[in-house]
């Protein structure tokens, strides 16, 4: 573990922290198929602390916080609960101990009131019985102002968020988790619940912060726990710290050096071409799309950064045309206005898409890899004859994918779920690539994957890109968007930031642009100052 | 003893074949016992009900019969469950069907016309269809759960049919009986085998279970209803229109069930009447899942349900059982084989404690 020189006092705190851990983790390891998520992870937590725990997606937060909370098990590694060693086995025996959580997305019921909303959750009936007093006097004393009686669908999220709060609260918790809980609010309301997690810290309890919202944590937090690939990279306290250093830890500095060509577009002009795009979301945590405008140009790989949650899937969706534009020419392939049709007349149109979920999205788990292959290149490749599918086409088709993939699979006849993530990845990558698009549109490309097959998928879009397809790649890992990409753009809250080539921005400008602050124009904190 | 249940991480093949004839085994033992409970000597009812009826020669070709319509109505049904479009209301569907095409018949009454039949199957399908269309319509427009709406138009389908047989449809010859005039020879459903009840319906129900299978497992639109059914992001990502697909589901489901009705009225029945079905479009909905909402399996299913009803009859005749036990005996069918579907995805483990009940017990 790494700590990283902070302000004067950080070794004194330090060793008072090795005494009196509420909380600490010693050497924690969860291993996922394919994906080692926390690697020796340790963490000590001091009673009244606000500590921040910090990454980018898929640093290992989400896997470390549930394993505190009993939601997953570590394969190895310690836990001690002021001093004890616990095995937490789920949430319940989590709340006993005094461990809360307050999730990203909330569990409430819409049609229910807020009392009966927390009533559910409380088996006790004895605590059951003047619920509705304990719940205002909580709300009151933490500044929570919340009526009792009041239909969950009345409130805005703000207040729901309240009411998982106060849901927390009223089992007097000695350690809060919170789970990324600014990203659904307005300022106001962050605000707002910054000035009720101070109160709490003031009483002794300790608050575990989930963000990676840079100047959020400079503002709140004393202490950070920054990781990096399943491990802990660096500890430091955030109040001493720039952003510009947060990120960069938060980033990590061994950015592999870009393996692509040096030219760029080979001069066939815009393929892909997205001017004055907005798209009010439908979904209730979606992010509404604002005025965005690129241009991906035949032999270019354009990379779209950013945190998830900030647009991309509503973004990948208006591309592929599963939801439609509210202009025609909102979107462009190869010149043809093709913002109202839908994905079949786009992929007609010269496009192939692989999405970002490998399951229920890019294939159906339980059809046959052959009848996957039908599903994405059917039109492209024109494989119905008269109404019916042309399977031996089909199937001559999905063999080829499989081999110049190099899916690793008993043939076209093996259904999709049978394949491990990286095989299936392959194969909807191959899917697409081998229907030779003239703009491939690719999410994630690599989630999840093995790096022998993250290897083989960045050789297929280098060589598509120079085959004179235009790639645009929607990624939140930025190694990845470095390494092969020529121009990066970010997007931040449904906001699209202009591309830039990757040879002339740092990953730190990189990094703050997906923070929500502008490098060029930075003047701290905007709407919260340290206490 | 604990009983636990497991997920298996996937669907056994080998439960999704022995489900039905498990749910079938414990049916029929349910059914002994609720006979012996009845005071009656029970492998002599099981006998009476499931034997007897196939053991004459007047009762096989009456089985086919009773199951052309069973037939015709679970295929459409099951393609469109295979795409989550839940049509319940096949009973309505196949009642406007009858009056449809009966209407043709009863107007072109004495004309001595070859195309009178024909034109009632059209009728008939185009009967079905429309009532169909309401369910479709109000779903795709205005996302109204195709479950109620198809269900409640049944009911207005069988009032709509008493009105017309009490009203302006009733036989003049009739002495005021609440029924139509019978269908002259034009119009009747051409007979196949003298001295059987063997009509073109049974072939046309042979002829949609072939072609049940070629939409299911050869065509695009059988490959949309899938994909529609198991993962409704795929379908959108490769572009397939829901709304379409909810059409089809409920036109093709409205236009067999009205098929099946004008056979039947035109049929076996002869005229139109407040009767005319014995709960054949609910009745479909079992063999559809008996079927595992396959063409094929849809065909052995119709059999067997059509047995039930051939075995009602035989048990109220010889042992004096109420007409109920047809009704009784779809319904535990129905209710076994959706609790036996549970072991396609679960395995049933006794006398295990869960492994992380015992780790918390030995939590702190």
């Amino acid at each position: 573990m790494v700590t990283v020189a902070g302000g004067p006092g950080a070794a004194a705190t330090a060793s008072a922290r090795d005494g009196a851990a509420l909380l600490r983790l010693t050497g924690i390891v969860k291993q996922f198929p394919g994906c080692l998520a926390n690697d020796r992870v340790d963490l000590a937590i001091p009673a009244g602390e606000i500590h921040a725990l910090l990454g980018e997606n898929g640093a290992g937060k989400s896997t470390l916080v549930k394993i505190i909370y009993g939601v997953l098990r570590p394969d190895q590694g310690e836990i001690r609960w002021r001093g004890e060693l616990v095995h937490i086995a789920n949430p319940a025996f989590a709340r006993k101990l005094g461990i809360g959580m307050v999730f990203q997305h909330f569990s409430l019921f819409e049609a229910l009131t807020v009392a009966e909303n927390i009533a559910l959750g409380i088996n006790d009936p004895a605590q059951r019985r003047d619920l509705k007093k304990r719940i205002v006097e909580v709300s009151q004393s933490y500044g929570l102002p919340l009526d009792p009686d009041r239909a969950v669908h009345d409130l805005s999220v703000g207040e729901r968020q309240r009411i998982e709060i106060v849901r927390c609260l009223l089992q007097n918790p000695r350690l809060l988790i919170m789970d990324e809980p600014t990203s659904v609010l307005t300022p106001q309301e962050v605000e707002r619940l910054f000035q009720t997690l101070r109160r709490l810290s003031q009483e002794g309890r300790a608050i575990l912060y989930i963000s990676h919202k840079l100047e959020e944590i400079r503002a709140l937090c004393e202490r950070a726990t920054i990781m990096r690939l399943g491990r802990v990279v660096a500890e430091c306290d955030p109040r001493q710290e720039t952003a510009r250093r947060l990120a960069e830890l938060m980033i990590g500095n061994e950015l592999k050096s870009p393996s692509h060509r040096t030219t760029g577009a080979d001069g066939k002009g815009a393929r892909l071409v997205v001017q004055g795009l907005s798209l009010r979301s439908d979904q209730q945590f979606g992010t509404d799309l604002k005025d965005i405008s690129l241009s991906v140009a035949g032999g270019e790989i354009l990379g779209i950064g950013g945190v998830a949650g900030n647009g991309q899937t509503e973004l990948t969706a208006a591309l592929s045309g599963e939801t439609l534009a509210e202009r025609a020419d909102a979107i462009l392939i190869d010149g043809r206005p093709v913002g109202l049709l839908g994905p079949g007349a786009r992929r007609i149109s010269g496009a192939t898409f692989v999405p970002e979920e490998r399951n229920g999205h890019g294939a159906v788990p339980a059809m046959t890899l052959a009848e996957n292959a039908f599903l994405g290149a059917f039109r492209r490749l024109r494989l119905v004859r008269t109404g019916l599918i042309a399977a031996g086409q089909t199937a001559a088709f999905a063999g080829r994918v499989i081999q110049s993939f190099d899916v690793r699979t008993t043939g076209p006849a093996a259904e999709a779920r049978s394949l491990s993530g990286g095989n299936l990845q392959k194969f909807i990558v191959g899917r697409e690539i081998l229907q030779a698009p003239g703009v491939l549109v690719i999410s994630q490309p690599t989630w999840g994957v093995d790096a022998g097959a993250a290897a083989a998928i960045y050789q297929a879009l280098l060589d598509l890109a120079d085959a004179g397809t235009a790639v645009l790649i929607v990624s939140q890992d930025l190694d990845e968007i470095f390494s092969i990409c020529v121009r990066i753009a970010v997007i931040y809250q449904g906001t699209l930031s202009d591309a830039r080539p990757i040879r002339d921005v740092t990953v730190e400008e990189i990094g703050l642009l997906m923070g929500g602050a502008h490098p060029e124009a930075r003047k701290g904190p905007s709407h919260a100052n340290p206490a | 003893m604990l009983i636990r249940l497991e997920p298996r991480g996937g669907r056994s093949l080998r439960w999704a074949y022995g489900s039905p004839l498990l749910a079938l085994v414990l049916t029929l033992i349910t059914t002994a016992v609720i006979f012996a409970m009845l005071g009656k000597d029970p492998l002599v009812s099981l006998y009476t009900f499931f034997i007897s009826p196939l053991a004459s020669a007047t009762g096989r070709p009456e089985l086919l019969v009773k199951a052309a319509p069973l037939v015709l109505i679970a295929v459409g049904l099951s393609l469109g469950f295979r795409a989550n479009v839940w049509n319940i209301g096949a009973e309505g569907q196949y009642t406007i069907g009858a009056i449809a095409g009966g209407g043709i018949g009863l107007a072109l009454y004495g004309d001595e016309n070859v195309l009178t039949f024909p034109a009632m199957m059209i009728g008939g399908v185009l009967g079905g269809m429309a009532w169909a269309a309401i369910p479709a319509f109000l779903r795709t427009r205005f996302n109204a759960n195709e479950i109620l709406t198809s269900l409640m138009l049944t009911y207005v389908a069988q009032q709509l049919l008493i009105y017309l047989v009490t009203g302006p449809w009733r036989d003049p010859e009739g002495y005021g009986f609440p029924q139509s005039r019978l269908f002259d020879e034009y119009a009747t459903s051409p007979n196949l085998v003298p001295g059987t009840r063997l009509h073109l319906g049974v072939v046309f129900a042979l002829i949609v279970v072939a072609l049940g299978w070629l939409v299911l497992a050869k065509s695009l639109i059988g490959f949309q209803l899938k994909v529609v059914g198991q993962a409704p992001r795929a379908a959108r990502y490769a572009g397939f229109s829901e709304p379409r697909l909810i059409w089809f589901s409920l036109l093709l489901g409205g236009a067999l069930a009205g098929l099946a009705g004008l056979f039947e009225v035109a049929g076996p029945v002869g005229q139109l009447t407040p009767s005319i079905s014995p709960g054949y479009g609910f009745t479909a909905i079992i063999v559809a899942f008996l079927g595992r909402l396959h063409p094929v399996g849809v065909l052995f299913g119709g059999l067997l349900l059509a047995l039930t009803y051939l075995g009602g009859e035989k048990a109220q005749i010889d042992l004096g059982m109420p007409n109920a036990v047809t009704g009784i005996f779809q319904g535990i069918l129905l209710f076994y084989l959706l609790a036996c579907d549970l072991l396609i995805l679960y395995r049933v483990r006794i006398g295990q404690r869960a492994p992380a009940a015992k780790a918390a017990a030995a939590g702190p």
